[in-house]
């Protein structure tokens, strides 16, 4: 199925993510918990069944056709999405399942093999857990310490208190390029920089950027960056973990198996070049070939216009939400400064029974803590509501969420 | 997901004890406490007892979550103070069974208010909110918890404790 034409023609554009022509208890789809998780175009799904339909072989072995055009468009994918991020060299770029595998795999690989007792690991209070937990893990183990740099009153992160956290022990800054919770873009270049002073490498949780702007690596200046593909418009197991030749070149593999490596004695063995080292065991193959499918497709709509439609939406959707009022919204209130999600809570209506009265009118949100419990506790709450934006979304889906939540209101009183 | 009406989920008593929930606040005197969480979606019920024998003399929760978790918990404990510890037990299981569906159990006066979250049982994903009171309970009169069929357990987080007896 071609992408469609003109570019951001919303009803054509819709049309082409099967899932969202569905109606869900008698109304029709409304799709807002893009930042959990994106619906995938025909034009991907596409990829990924012409893949098993005639492609179908293991990859980097076979002598034979299938596995020649197995190999060839696995490492396409790769070229293609090492391209789309900017990076200077497909080896680079590591398949994994998606951000969090590629931390676990930064982690636990270079964190183990350098981190020591005294150490320290600088992250954000307003990461995912997938960006807290594995630096626990490594930081028990080796005995590092782990520092966070906190946000202010509106979720942004205060980056004049770095220069007193970033020490001459500081190994590792790890911190998300967009907030999964809140929506606040952080300002990656300044933390980078500040970062290289103390000669602390920088990790950048990735998947809540990529599917939204425009990414380039190098010019963020971090060492390594983490994506996913579902939330890319690409399949579920499929993300990579993009490091700095060198960095990746240093580090021990991450899991042992086959593809990752030279040589293979009774007591030792070698490794593959990178990225093979850390590409243990079949590999996600349709997957990865199908997020290729996935980059091809929001290039063509166009980064430009996916940042602008989004914008828009989330400025139409504050003042719908500020004109309906009994609403707090988190985040930075400058737009330049956050992304296409939403988080709020309603006066004493719990974020899982908004959900709750919006599932019934055919609206997807996420309730809950996002997997970012700091966030929660920096605001003295235990859960928001949240919508998420993404290219498919319209000013209609904005004022569907409105009405259901003067629906909400109706139920639980004004607050 | 559902077109069972929200009037049958949302009822005004429940709404009531949301706002308004009996036997909150702490037991000085409890015999026994038990801690449960939902880890999926954060909803916790803390309930203290003071045990006399096998009466429910005395009960108190605190907690925090949706409005199904925090009236159910508030409905239950109205209903189980002064019961003996197996009446509790066949009350835990006339609810249990309520949640999934039983005509019977819905049509059992002696649940009292806690007959309004029968259209909770209309909406799946809101089943374990409902049972959260009753896995409180089991956990504090010692008899387990049950399994979720839907794979979000709650769970003890180990702060059970057995005070003076």
């Amino acid at each position: 199925m071609p992408i469609t034409s003109p570019r951001l023609d919303r009803t054509a554009l819709r049309a082409q993510f099967p899932a969202l022509a569905q109606e869900v208890g008698g109304h029709p789809l409304v799709y807002l918990d893009n930042a959990a998780t994106s619906q995938k175009p025909q034009y991907v799904l596409d990829a990924l069944t012409a893949y098993y339909e005639h492609d179908n072989a293991n990859v980097h072995r076979g002598i034979h056709e299938l596995s020649r055009r197995a190999t060839v468009a696995f490492e396409g994918a790769r070229v293609k999405l090492a391209k789309f991020i900017g990076a200077a060299d497909s080896a680079e770029l590591v398949w994994t399942r998606g951000t969090t595998e590629a931390i676990n795999l930064v982690a636990s690989s270079w964190g183990m093999d350098t981190l020591g007792e005294g150490d320290e690991i600088l992250l954000s209070s307003l990461e995912h857990h997938s960006n807290i937990v594995p630096w626990q893990l490594v930081a028990r183990r080796t005995g590092a310490r782990i520092r966070y740099i906190e946000m202010d009153e509106q979720g942004r992160l205060i980056l004049d208190d770095l220069p007193e956290l970033l020490t001459d022990r500081t190994r590792m800054v790890a911190v998300s390029h967009i907030s999964n919770a809140l929506g606040t873009v952080n300002p990656i270049r300044e933390i980078t920089e500040q970062a290289k002073k103390v000669g602390a490498l920088v990790l950048v949780d990735g998947a809540q950027a990529v599917p939204h702007r425009r990414v380039d690596v190098q010019e963020l200046g971090c060492d390594f960056y983490a994506f996913s593909g579902h939330k890319m418009c690409g399949p579920t197991g499929s993300g990579g973990l993009w490091g700095r030749r060198s960095l990746l070149e240093s580090m021990p593999p991450y899991q042992g198996g086959g593809e990752m490596i030279r040589t293979v004695g009774r007591e030792e063995s070698t490794w593959a070049e990178i990225p093979h080292k850390f590409e243990a065991g079949t590999p996600n193959i349709a997957g990865a070939i199908a997020l290729g499918a996935a980059a091809d497709f929001l290039d063509e709509v166009g980064f430009d216009r996916i940042a602008e439609h989004e914008r828009e939406l989330l400025s139409y959707a504050l003042e719908r939400l500020d004109d309906l009022g009994g609403i707090r919204v988190y985040g930075p209130t400058d737009l330049d400064e956050r992304s296409g999600v939403i988080s709020f809570t309603m006066g004493d209506a719990h974020p899982h029974d908004i959900s709750t009265i919006l599932d019934s009118r055919g609206i997807a949100i996420r309730a809950g803590h996002h997997c970012a419990q700091l966030v929660m506790q920096h605001f003295g709450i235990s859960a928001t509501a949240r919508a998420s934006f993404y290219l498919y979304n319209s000013t209609d889906d904005v004022d569907r969420l409105i009405e259901g939540l003067a629906s909400v209101k109706e139920i639980f009183g004004p607050a | 997901m559902t077109e069972a009406p929200l009037t049958s989920l949302y009822q005004a008593l429940i709404l009531e004890h949301y706002r308004h929930p009996r036997n909150k606040g702490e037991l000085a005197d409890h015999t026994v406490e038990a801690r449960v969480a939902n880890p999926v979606c954060g909803d916790e019920v803390k309930i203290q007892i003071r045990l006399e024998g096998d009466r429910i003399e005395e009960i108190a929760f605190d907690g925090q979550g949706c409005s199904i978790s925090q009236a159910s918990v508030s409905m239950m404990t109205a209903l189980v103070k002064g019961t003996e510890r197996s009446e509790a037990i066949r009350l835990a299981e006339v609810f249990t069974d309520m949640m999934h569906g039983s005509e019977d159990a819905s049509s059992d006066r002696s649940l009292g208010d806690l007959r309004a979250l029968q259209g909770v049982s209309k909406f799946p994903v809101r089943i374990r909110c409902a049972l959260l009171a009753f896995d409180a309970l089991r956990e504090a009169l010692g008899t387990g918890l049950e399994p979720d069929p839907l794979g979000g357990a709650a769970h003890n987080d180990g702060s059970q404790e057995e005070t003076t007896h």
